[in-house]
This record gives structure tokens, C-alpha cells and sequence, in this order.
């Protein structure tokens, strides 16, 4: 029976048994971005916790030295404030060479000001990191990979990297058979699916069976631009910078400054050549560079990202996890392979690699991320309102504006705003700040005010006006 | 080239006893020595380095600090929000596992040293 048939039988329920692993079982890892390397670092830490001696075979193509697109796992590059805080609980902490900036603020941009919102404890809890060893034809003097990083800690407790490009994934007599690009192939007690969406390896399973629905995808873009450090100190200094504007089909939008590059991030529906064109020449786009002008960019990637979970995500003896299976909307994507991860790994060590068991023990992970996903398609939508009305960016510019100005008020749109960006919050959290009376109330009053005809006078009709503006 | 957390120069306290304390901290770089005053003399209960943890009793009672912290040569600390941390221990309780592992360690610690300060006297 091939797995897509399996991942098919399972999406109606039938049948499926528990199995548990034993000394000397073996797993396949497949994809080792930070869903794989974690997934294997947990594993084998839980199994040595309960004296369990597995084998775990990680397969990765890619090597995460290289530089470009080769050793590239072609994303925006940040590390939440919540997940820097679990990895440091967990004992893992990111090193210098892999945090390329700690992010200190975000600033909003929009067409009636800008605002910086600054965290909340004055300190660095955001990571601004490569995935993989830096932009094409960057100097490699003291990056470190962030995906290579993971993959080390995996290899320091045991997993074994293989090197190969894994083409299919079958089951054979109760077990799983990998097999790769050069022929290599091996049986395993346990596959595990962490490949992301842009490999073929998923595609091609969804093209094989009418039962099995990859994730739901859509494209974004991605580049780099070479400004230098001291560039980047006095023009973006340790901030996020982000766009709030008024351009079709655009969802989000962010420059993060890292070592001697600034990344670009834009993520939207359907992004093409127009949509670029119009962001690029927005005046709050221009005026964050040197001289008002956008330089040419040096590295670019348009991948796609995981915007609906796949069904089903696990069979007996297979699980995807990580962008594979399900991920956060638009947000924190390495927060949620952290999450997959290790309920993958807590339900395969302390209760079996049946599908049952990962019904029962990681299916809730799964499903708590994308009831979350639907809230949080709720809070883009009035982000996207915000969007589309003057009216409304200028009553949220001045209340964001006003707590920041005021340090011991309280900031309650100043931390709706940073657990938004930062994907340092769930979504549900963020929505239900939104309806408390207070936010309300205070919202409703920076509408009047922001928009009454003294503040439009003061306004005007540009971007940074002194009212509004927090000085950065 | 970049760290995360809060600089704090030699001797900076990163809280004091009595506070109210509402998360606890990670060592990022540097060391941190966690003392207790009595009676105008100060006690050093331990030394701790890079990937320790300390005021974690914060996360698990309403108390206040029960000694003092601070900084040992340039030091780099994470704080971690209780909310944060009470949150990921209800969807994975094994996020706590390093937290007991090192809490049991040093009852084992202040026990035996209890032992031997009995013995002295």
C-alpha cells in the first residue's frame, strides 16, 4: 500500500493501529529546516529521558554553509519573542553568529505618519536570522545559518544526517520505505514529513492520491538589499520596520534589518510585478532608504508559505509536521514547527506512531493552530479595513502614537499592534484585546480626534506630521 | 553579530530581594551571583554562567524575591514572561521539564550542604 493510499484510508477512519517504538526502532526524518532538526532534537532527548535507544536518520540535500538559494530555506527570517523565550527554556539558546540583529521596535509606516512602538521590557527578545549562511555573494565572516544551527543541536544528540534527496515515502509490510533521487532506500518504523511546501516531495503526494489535500499556498517575495552596517545603524537601526498601506492584494509587508542586509518581506495575494511596482514606489517604502531611494536588491526568492493546514497530516507510522502539515497564518512559521514538533515527538516517544495515537496527542496541536488561523483571518480582515480607510489609519497612528508618548499609561493598541507583527501572541488572544471596553472606548475617541477638522489642519495631508509622529 | 536580552554591567542588580517578581531570567552571556543580606553582611548562595536559569520560583508562587541577583563582569540576560511561560506549560507540559530537573538539583544541592552545616555544628 503506497502512504498516499494510507493518508487516504485514514481520512475515513478506518482501521488504524497503535504501535509503539522499542530499542533499536528507526526513523526517517525528511527535511531538516527547524521542524526536522527539532522534531529529531526533541525525539531523541524524550528517548533518552526514558532510557529508549532509537536511530534517527535526518535527510537534507542541502548544505546550510553554502550561501544563495543553495543553502537557502527562502523566508523573511525572524524568531518570535515567544518562541526566543521557549527555546531558552527548553536550554537552547540562539549564538551570536546565528541572531544577525535583536529586534528592539517595530515601526508602523502609513500614509498619514509613522510610529515606532518600542517592546514592552526594553529588551532584545526578537531575532532577525538567516535560514541559511547569508545572501548570494555575502561575506560569510560571521553569519551563521539558523536552519544549520538547529541541524548541529540534532547531530550533537544523535541523529544521523544523510545527506540524499528523499523522492518517495511507501509503506511496505507495516513498515516505512524511503527512497531517494540516487537510488538509495531504507525501511524505517517511522516516517516523518518535514519538508515544508515548496518541496516536490509533498506535491507529488497529492498528485498521487484523490484522499490526500497538501497545505493551501500562496506565493510571497522575498529579497535582500546590501545596504552595509552602519547604513542599516542609522537608517533602520534595531527596528522592524512595517507597511500599513493602501495597495491591493497586500497583506503585509516588512523590512528587517539584519548584519549588512535588509530583508524584504512582502506577503499578499497573488504578488506579481504590479503589486511590487506600486510598494516600491510608495513614499513610505522610499523614505525608510538612504537618500529616499530603493537600491537594487541582490538576492530574491518568490516561495510559498502555508496558509491552510494539509488533510490528514499523519497515518500510522507518518506524520508531517512543520509547514507540511499545518503552520501559523502569515506568522511565526518557526514558532509552529517548534509546536508540531515536539507534540510529534511527545506523542511518538510516550504513546505509539499509530495513527490513533497521533489523533489523540498531536492532532489537537494541529487543530488548536488552525482554529487559531480562522480568528486570525478575522483580525487580517480588519487590518485590511484599517488598510483601505484614512479615517481609520489616522485614529489608529494617534492612539499608538499617545501611548507611546505616555510610559505609564496603559498601551493596549501599542500591544495589539506588537503581538501582531512580532506573531509573539495567538491570534484569539489579540482579537479578544480587541473587544475589551477600554480598547474600545479608546479607539473610538482617537477616530474623533485624529480625524477632527483641528487635528486635520495640524495633519495635513503627508506622512510624519509632528502630532503623530513619534521621533525614531 | 548580535545578542538577545538586556546588557548589564559588573555588579548591576537585576532585582533585589523583596521584590515582586513576575518572570525569571536566562543567562545569555556572562555570569550572575545570587546573594541574600543579613544583618549588613551579604551571603552568596551561588554563581551561575551562560544557559542557567535563576528567579524562577516567580513562575510558581505569588512571593516575593527571596534573594537578590545581579551581574558579574558585562552580562546578557532573556526574561521570561510568566504568562508566557504558564501558556506554553499547558499546551506541552514538558516545557517544564528543565525547570524541574534543575530545581530538584539544587534541593539535592541545599540538602547536602544542610547535612554538612548540621555535622559542623
Amino acid at each position: 500500500m503506497t502512504m498516499v493510499e494510507d493518508l487516504g484510508r485514514l481520512s475515513k477512519r478506518s482501521g488504524p493501529q497503535s504501535s509503539s517504538l522499542q530499542d533499536g526502532s528507526r526513523i526517517a526524518v525528511v527535511g531538516a529546516g527547524p521542524a526536522g532538526s527539532l522534531f529529531s532534537y526533541f525525539l531523541l532527548n524524550m528517548a533518552e529521558a526514558v532510557s529508549l535507544d532509537i536511530g534517527v536518520d535526518l535527510f537534507e540535500p542541502r548544505h546550510f554553509c553554502h550561501r544563495g538559494p543553495a543553502g537557502c530555506n527562502h523566508c523573511g527570517g525572524i524568531v518570535s519573542e515567544s518562541l526566543v523565550q521557549r527555546l531558552a527554556t527548553e536550554g537552547i539558546m540562539l549564538p551570536d553568529g546565528v541572531v544577525q540583529r535583536g529586534i528592539e521596535s517595530y515601526t508602523l509606516h502609513m500614509d498619514v505618519g509613522d510610529v515606532e512602538i518600542e517592546t514592552p521590557l526594553a529588551e532584545k527578545r526578537i531575532a532577525a536570522i538567516y535560514r541559511g549562511n547569508g545572501p548570494r555573494n555575502s561575506e560569510p565572516l560571521d553569519t551563521h545559518s539558523f536552519d544549520g544551527y538547529l541541524l548541529e543541536l540534532a547531530q550533537e544528540k544523535g541523529a544521523n544526517l544523510v545527506p540524499r534527496l528523499v523522492t518517495g515515502v511507501r509503506r511496505e509490510d507495516n513498515r516505512m520505505r524511503v527512497t531517494c533521487a540516487d537510488q538509495y532506500c531504507n525501511d524505517y518504523d517511522l516516517a516523518v514529513i518535514a519538508t515544508g511546501v515548496n518541496s516536490r516531495l509533498v506535491e507529488s503526494l497529492e498528485d498521487e492520491s484523490r484522499e490526500f489535500r497538501r497545505p493551501g499556498r500562496t506565493k510571497t517575495f522575498i529579497c535582500e538589499f546590501l545596504l552595509g552596517r552602519d547604513v542599516i545603524r542609522d537608517t533602520f537601526g534595531p527596528s522592524m520596520h512595517v507597511f500599513f498601506l493602501d495597495i491591493p492584494r497586500l497583506k503585509f509587508a516588512a523590512l528587517i534589518p539584519k548584519g549588512d542586509y535588509v530583508t524584504l518581506c512582502l506577503l499578499g495575494k497573488d504578488i506579481d510585478d504590479e503589486l511590487m511596482q506600486q510598494f516600491f514606489s510608495s513614499p513610505e517604502v522610499m523614505n525608510c532608504f538612504p537618500k529616499g531611494t530603493v537600491p537594487s536588491h541582490v538576492c530574491h526568492c518568490y516561495p510559498r508559505i502555508n496558509i491552510d493546514a494539509a488533510n490528514p497530516a499523519y497515518s500510522d507510522r507518518l506524520v508531517m509536521i512543520g509547514d507540511s502539515g499545518t503552520t501559523r497564518l502569515f506568522k511565526d512559521g518557526i514558532g509552529a514547527s517548534y509546536r508540531t514538533a515536539k507534540a510529534a515527538a511527545r506523542t511518538v516517544v510516550f504513546h505509539g506512531t499509530g495513527a490513533e495515537d497521533f489523533e489523540k496527542y498531536y492532532a489537537p496541536t494541529c487543530r488548536a493552530i488552525s482554529k487559531d488561523n480562522q480568528v486570525g483571518k478575522v483580525v487580517f480582515g480588519f487590518g485590511s479595513l484599517i488598510q483601505k480607510s484614512r479615517f481609520a489609519r489616522r485614529g489608529v497612528l494617534r492612539m499608538t502614537a499617545n501611548e507611546q508618548k505616555n510610559a505609564n499609561g496603559s498601551r493596549r493598541m501599542s500591544e495589539v499592534l506588537w503581538d501582531l507583527f512580532s506573531g509573539s501572541a495567538s491570534y484569539t488572544d489579540v482579537f479578544l484585546r480587541t473587544l475589551h471596553p477600554a480598547y474600545i472606548g479608546s479607539l473610538l475617541w482617537n477616530l474623533v480626534a485624529g480625524n477632527s477638522p483641528s487635528a486635520s489642519s495640524r495633519n495635513g495631508h503627508g506622512r510624519g506630521q509632528e502630532c503623530d509622529r513619534v521621533e525614531h | 553579530m548580535a545578542r538577545l536580552g538586556k546588557q548589564y554591567s559588573d555588579g548591576d542588580v537585576i532585582f533585589r530581594e523583596g521584590d515582586t517578581g513576575t518572570c525569571m531570567f536566562v543567562i545569555q552571556k556572562g555570569e550572575v551571583e545570587v546573594f541574600v543580606e543579613s544583618d549588613g553582611h551579604e551571603l552568596i548562595l551561588r554563581k551561575i554562567g551562560a544557559n542557567d536559569f535563576f528567579g524562577e520560583m516567580a513562575l510558581f508562587e505569588h512571593e516575593t524575591r527571596t534573594a537578590s541577583a545581579r551581574a558579574v563582569g558585562p552580562t546578557h540576560v532573556l526574561t521570561i514572561d510568566k504568562k508566557n511561560f504558564l501558556a506554553g506549560v499547558h499546551e506541552d507540559p514538558s516545557l517544564a521539564f528543565r525547570i524541574v530537573k534543575t530545581m530538584s538539583h539544587r534541593i539535592r544541592n541545599l540538602t547536602d550542604r544542610l547535612a554538612k552545616y548540621e555535622e559542623d555544628i
